[in-house]
């Protein structure tokens, strides 16, 4: 006669006092997923549809979602940041629903999702190469022909009982509205620019105020811009830099090695200041900085920061060494600010051309005078 | 947008209010609220606030509106001029 007991079952925490298998078990694995796929981390569950499954997405982003923007906007990868194509939802949208037509840029499919909070809606992912909406719609890739494609792949029709499809109204760029209604049947209503102002819009019966038409500018818009501005300079600044440690180096004893250095630290702080002149401290000041041209605009800081740099080596430089850095921090910082333009919503390609050919030229020249004046000062010293 | 002005009397903008239907899209597709809608004629209420996106242009059905649309991006205008019109390309370029 013995009493039998049962062996006990191994528990959580038995298992996670083992060194040897690591920490305790992950959740199983979720129904949606299937072999040969990666479930995204967006993606709460699948709907049946007439036309399919179709994913339902969380409108709350995530670490992984914050973490993938943080890093496009320091421009990592920023080309290669994108999601499938074809219909998505959110909330529980019936066949009366809204169908919002956006990019499959991932950032541009974030702010969309985020925004619908509450809201029950389709969204149709069109095909614009990893490309947000209005640059798409520029470079004709949010174009009519991929709307009517895709409405047609996704089978819109099967999915709701109207023939309304929302765009964002930058995609108007490269949509043609009547062409769409001509090629697909379904008639395009212009949204708001910006998704935060979707479910006013949705709720005040399609239709946008006037703000919500016009683009912006805001000193947080220009903010973000600027990581990406600097994210292409160390390549050619290598190359800057060398040149400017090799010429600072000529001068009376043909080339010597701590002129190269001592003269060619001024020269490398001078290029930085003119970098941070054209593509930092412009973008910021952009509304405040007189003039118009961009060129114009940077050469202002430029003259200004030039001024600093001169009063911080005073005690080195003669007029010709300083007439050199002045010129070289104005002459980077206005190409740099120029270079801004194709950021901004604002600029006319006509404008932009017709304020490059007057200032390339003489943005070359203060180069070329700088680079003589520079190598000029050491012997004249 | 008050406070961001560009380059005057540079646009390409052309409006034929003859072959004006008045559907009132160019109003609506603006960013710039370029135009305005009076006696169902669209208007030219702001030349100046053009970019040249060709938007207007793109959605007008009746080919009223004209403008040689484009970037305004000094990057790629360089591009274009070294490389040519079709080969110039945003890829090195910070803003597209």
């Amino acid at each position: 006669m013995g009493v039998h007991i049962a062996p006990k079952p191994p528990t959580g925490s038995s298992r996670q006092e083992e060194v040897c298998c690591g920490s305790p078990p992950e959740p199983e694995s979720s129904r949606f997923e299937k072999p040969g796929f990666a479930l995204l981390d967006f993606v709460e569950e699948f709907v049946q549809t007439p036309a399919g499954a179709v994913p339902r997405v969380k409108t709350a982003l995530q670490w992984s979602d914050r973490a993938g923007t943080v890093k496009v906007r320091l421009g990592i990868k920023r080309d290669q940041y994108k999601i499938a194509p074809g219909l998505y939802c959110v909330g529980t949208p019936n066949s009366k629903a809204p169908v919002l037509v956006t990019a499959n840029y991932k950032l541009t499919f974030d702010i969309l999702r985020r925004e619908l909070r509450s809201m029950s809606a389709w969204i149709l992912v069109i095909d614009t190469r990893g490309i947000n909406v209005w640059c798409a719609a520029g470079k004709e890739l949010f174009s009519t022909a991929e709307v009517v494609r895709r409405v047609k792949l996704a089978e819109v029709e099967k999915v709701v009982t109207h023939n309304q499809l929302i765009l964002p109204q930058l995609a108007a760029t490269g949509v043609a509205a009547h062409q769409v209604k001509k090629e697909s049947g379904f008639k395009v209503i212009y949204g708001p620019v910006r998704a935060k102002d979707l479910p006013k819009f949705l709720t005040n019966g399609l239709k946008s105020e006037q703000s919500m038409r016009h683009v912006t500018f805001s000193t947080m818009e220009r903010l973000i811009l600027i990581p990406v501005e600097l994210a292409h300079l160390p390549k050619p600044s290598l190359w800057i830099l060398l040149t400017a440690f090799a010429i600072s180096g000529i001068g009376t004893h043909v080339f010597s090695f701590s002129a190269a250095w001592v003269r060619g630290i001024m020269l490398a702080i001078t290029y930085a200041a003119g970098i941070l002149s054209g593509a930092v401290a412009t973008p910021l000041l952009l509304p405040w900085i007189p003039g118009r041209s961009f060129a114009v605009k940077g050469a202002i800081i430029g003259v200004l920061s030039a001024a600093g740099i001169v009063a911080l080596f005073r005690s080195d430089l003669q007029l010709l060494g300083a007439l050199a850095l002045m010129l070289c921090t104005t002459a980077i910082s206005s190409y740099l600010a120029m270079n801004f333009t194709g950021s901004t919503p604002y600029t006319s390609p006509s404008g932009v051309e017709k304020e490059m050919r007057k200032a390339i030229p003489l943005q070359a020249v203060a180069l070329l005078v700088a680079l003589i004046a520079w190598v000029g000062s050491a012997f004249a010293g | 947008m008050e406070n961001f002005r560009y380059l005057p009397g540079v646009t390409t903008l052309k409006l034929n209010e003859k072959e004006c239907v008045g559907c009132g899209m160019c109003q609506i597709v603006c960013p710039h609220g370029v135009f305005f809608l009076k006696n169902k004629k669209a208007r030219i209420y702001d030349l100046d606030g053009c970019m040249e996106c060709g938007a207007c242009a793109k959605n007008c059905p009746t080919d009223a509106i004209g403008v040689s649309p484009g970037v305004g991006c000094a990057g790629y205008i360089i591009q274009t001029w070294i490389k040519g019109k079709n080969a110039a390309a945003c890829s090195s370029v910070e803003c597209c």
